[in-house]
């Protein structure tokens, strides 16, 4: 009981009823259809009262087996399947897949192809984390956030169909580039697939739209004492923890551990000729998870300006063989995706398939903290805890 | 005339002339507003451009749904239910007067019986979250009795602030002591909320979301963890009882509140004849103008937890209407 | 450096700014596109359908083969043809039979436009051809011919 307590204490800001009551629990199944669990996640909660007492996530409702599916499909095929993964940031995904190919075949990338996926990428952040900024306030009551950083989010995905065609799935990717024409045939291969014309115009537009409606959702969110009072100090990870459960991405820097794989791990886009923060806070809450992802967007906001302003003209994609074949060997990729660490570990035998494909995802080991966090929690904050760890179930289950 | 033709009569009135349109245009109200304010259009399809129509279709749709009843439901308490709900709401328009003597019974203890009925309400929802044979339901009930108890002190006594200074429980009373106000021998007309009463109005509408359980205050049916709590199991035509008993609610307390604090149906120039038939227009304007107040902060703010709702109920409300009430008091005897 | 509940100001000022955004909202105009009056034109690149130009199709079967989801069945056959001149070689031509597309397995990849030697793939934009039967999302020659006159010319490019 007092070790239930402490964590109690922990989670309550005032100290809890001091009567003793004779209750008994009851076991809440916060099931796989819910609005608020972010896809279809089961949580197993024994709960007294208010206070939960302990959880037990179930998951595997979107196993959709992606590693079993890379087995009998060639590098290209797969290029199309990978962005499907995390499918709130869909070019985020290919960027690890593509990299890890383009390692084992040693392939460097043109320049010009670089910067788009620059670009791309961290549009690709920016959706993703405006995607959070409207779905968290929801799920704390407020309902007009949600309108408004979805209205916003519309523009970045029309830059990304104008310039890939796809909204969500862009498939833009190839080894050695991007897309560099529309097709194989002779009048085709001379469509290129290069940034369509009014892309910088649109780009520069949206990213003070952006800006604008950040300002707004800072008055409208951030200053909220309500929204305060309800996550400062709720779901408190400490560092250690953080790391011993593998967190990564925004949730870990909001525990002030300062790492972030742009800028400290393996080069994989030219992020050191651009200017941005690594944005980390301190407290671990879940307020601090929402202030570093709001702010990441600022970030990615400058990043994306300063790309559009760096890029300069030049082929889209090395000279690869019109056959793919890999070489044997092996490769482990991670790149930072706005949900966190995403790694693909790939094993070759040299053709045109791969041996096995790996995925580590971010979100599955961001779920992971869940059943040692929500012991004590009340239940509203579950769902407040939930929402700033910011998982997709396609992202765990793959 | 005949007692019970004149009870017929009364009750016909007020209901159909008095609480179901008004509760159809401020749902109509809700929906646009709350559109507006998320940069979209809301309803535009039934009823031509504006979708006036829409609460109308909504009505007709639920009443022909099929009447589903869980299988582990408690049958009589689960039927019973939102009569309860609704009875408490209904019988509070009894007393509020539309215009000079035009109350459907203007009792002596006015705001006394309007609130001791509307906390009937209170019973309803426990009774619903219970027989719903549901978890979900059952937490969802146990939040609303929880909160309601605990916010009907300050509705009271925010109230009974009034009542001091009018001198009379009457609520007709209550807007001749606002229409004969006199501060310093000078005959102003002033609403109570503007000499005096602005704590107990604020008080009043705190506590007046709070028994509405309306975002801030949204824990018993906190959609986005209970999906609509007590509310889950009920679909049709119980459901759009208690849709529409919490807009009649919602209606009754903007009244009474407007009644209490912003003059009912009284607005300074008027008097005698052209009070009773613009009476009722002046009250539906202030209740109107209140609701729209209402839905400005349901749809601007986030919920607070259950033990935030308590501990700003037993911590802030209720000391801060007490004391209150000890300052109104000693304005009354110096003054 | 734990974060105050109140930002600073007067006590629950973050309350009144809030109601000031939304406010302010109420009175812009909504952004809504009133579809099906208002239509929003889908850009030149979009991935909405794809065409077929029967007469390019030499039934090489690349695009079949290479699909993730082999949602593309082709059969064709081979057709003797005369010889351009007196006393030349009979040439063999291959013929399209069959081409059909189950759009309701096509993951809208895009892989069998990019890997045809013939220009016989197109992307059109066009989205709005739901049904109500899963069986007649499967469009045959005919109809994959028909989406070739909505195919768009392809966007300049930025300079």
């Amino acid at each position: 009981m007092t070790d239930i307590d402490a964590r109690a204490a922990m989670h309550l800001s005032d100290a809890s009823v001091s009567v003793e009551l004779e209750t008994q629990g009851m076991t809440l199944n916060i099931g796989p259809q819910h609005p608020s669990t972010h896809g279809v996640l089961r949580l197993v909660a024994k709960v007294e009262g208010e206070r939960v007492m302990s959880v037990q996530p179930v998951i595997g409702y979107m196993h959709r087996g992606y590693e079993k599916l890379t087995e009998v499909r060639t590098y290209a095929q797969i290029t199309a399947l990978v962005n499907r993964i995390d499918w709130v940031s869909g070019f985020a995904n290919e960027i690890p897949w593509i990299r890890a190919v383009e390692k084992l075949m040693e392939i460097e990338v043109p320049e010009r192809a670089q910067w788009i996926r620059l670009i791309l990428t961290e549009m690709t952040r920016i959706s993703s984390h405006l995607l959070f900024m409207s779905s968290y306030p929801l799920e704390l009551g407020a309902a007009t956030p949600l309108m408004y950083a979805l209205r916003e989010r519309e523009y970045v995905m029309d830059l990304i169909e104008g310039l890939t065609g796809g909204r969500f799935h862009p498939n833009f990717n190839r080894v050695g580039g991007v897309k560099p024409a529309a097709g194989g045939g002779s009048t085709q291969k001379k469509v290129s697939q290069d940034l369509p014309a009014g892309f910088f115009q649109g780009t520069r537009e949206a990213m003070d739209r952006i800006d604008s409606v950040m300002d707004e959702l800072d008055e409208l969110v951030t200053g909220n004492e309500m929204v305060r009072a309800r996550t400062i100090g709720v779901g408190v990870i400490p560092p250690e923890k953080a790391i011993e459960f593998g967190l990564s991405g925004p949730n870990a820097r909001a525990s002030g551990i300062d790492f972030d794989l742009r800028r400290d791990g393996e080069p994989y886009l030219p992020y050191d000729q651009v200017d941005f923060d690594v944005i980390t806070e301190q407290t671990g809450d879940s307020f601090a998870r929402y202030l570093v992802r709001k702010e990441e967007i600022r970030q990615a906001v400058r990043i994306v300006r300063q790309g559009i302003d760096n890029i300069k003209p030049g082929p889209l994609q090395a000279k690869v063989p019109r056959v793919l074949k890999v070489p044997k060997g092996q490769t482990y990729v991670r790149t930072e995706n706005p949900k966190g660490e995403m790694g693909f570990y790939l094993i070759s035998e040299g053709g045109r398939i791969p041996y096995r494909v790996k995925i580590r995802s971010a979100s599955f080991c961001n779920l992971s903290i869940l059943s040692w966090i929500l012991e004590g929690a009340l239940v509203p904050d579950l769902v407040a805890i939930m929402g700033s760890l910011d998982f997709v179930l396609g992202d765990v289950d793959r | 005339m005949n007692f019970w033709l004149e009870l017929v009569v009364k009750t016909v009135l007020v209901l159909i002339l008095v609480v179901l349109p008004v509760a159809l245009v401020v749902i109509f109200g809700e929906l646009k507003i709350s559109a507006h304010i998320q940069s979209r259009i809301g309803p535009y399809f039934a009823g031509g451009r504006f979708g006036w129509a829409q609460p109308l279709a909504d009505g007709a749709k639920f009443i022909q749904k099929e009447d589903l009843i869980p299988a582990g439901a408690d049958n009589p308490v689960f039927r019973f239910a939102p009569y309860v709900v609704l009875m408490g709401t209904f019988a509070t328009f009894v007393v509020i007067p539309f215009g000079p003597d035009l109350a459907a019974e203007n009792l002596d203890v006015g705001i006394f019986f309007l609130l001791a009925v509307s906390s009937l309400s209170t019973l309803g929802v426990l009774m619903a979250g219970w027989s719903s044979a549901n978890k979900y339901s059952l937490i969802g009930g146990l939040r609303a009795a929880a909160q309601l108890i605990a916010y009907e002190l300050p509705l009271v006594l925010a109230a009974l602030a009034v009542v001091i200074q009018a001198g009379t429980l009457s609520l007709s009373g209550i807007v001749e002591a606002q229409a004969n106000m006199e501060i310093f021998g000078l005959g102003i007309h002033l609403p109570y909320v503007l000499t005096g009463q602005i704590l107990s109005f604020i008080i009043f509408t705190i506590a007046a979301l709070a028994e509405l359980s309306r975002i801030p205050f949204d824990m018993p049916i906190a959609e986005s963890e209970l999906t609509m709590g007590y509310l889950t199991e009920y679909s049709g035509l119980r459901f759009t009882m208690f849709f529409l008993g919490e807009y009649a609610a919602m209606i009754s307390l903007a009244a009474v509140a407007s009644t209490l604090f912003l003059g009912g149906y009284y607005l300074p120039g008027l008097s005698g004849d052209a009070l009773k038939v613009a009476g009722p227009f002046i009250l539906l304007g202030k209740t109107l103008i209140l609701c729209f107040v209402f839905i400005w902060m349901r749809w601007s703010w986030p919920r607070l937890r259950e033990d935030q709702l308590q501990s700003l109920a037993w911590k802030w409300l209720i000391p801060l209407a007490l004391v209150n009430i000890v300052v109104i008091s000693i304005f009354k005897v110096v003054l | 450096m734990a974060q105050q509940v109140n930002s600073g100001g007067f006590p629950l000022k973050g309350l009144f700014t809030g109601m000031k955004v939304t406010f302010l909202e109420l009175l812009k105009k909504p952004v809504t596109v009133n579809y099906p009056k208002e239509k929003e034109i889908p850009v030149a690149r979009a991935r909405g359908v794809i065409a077929l130009d029967t007469e390019a199709c030499t039934v090489c079967m690349l695009c079949a083969r290479e699909c993730p989801d082999w949602c593309i069945y082709i059969e064709g056959h081979k057709e003797e043809v005369p010889p351009a001149k007196e006393g030349g070689r009979v040439r063999t031509r291959a013929k399209l039979d069959r081409f059909d597309i189950d759009y309701a397995l096509c993951m809208y990849c895009g892989i069998c436009v990019e890997v045809c030697p013939f220009d016989a793939l197109f992307w059109s934009p066009d989205y709005e051809y739901s049904e109500f039967s899963i069986a007649d999302m499967l469009h045959d020659k005919e109809r994959l011919t028909e989406w070739l006159a909505t195919v768009p010319d392809p966007p300049a490019l930025e300079t």
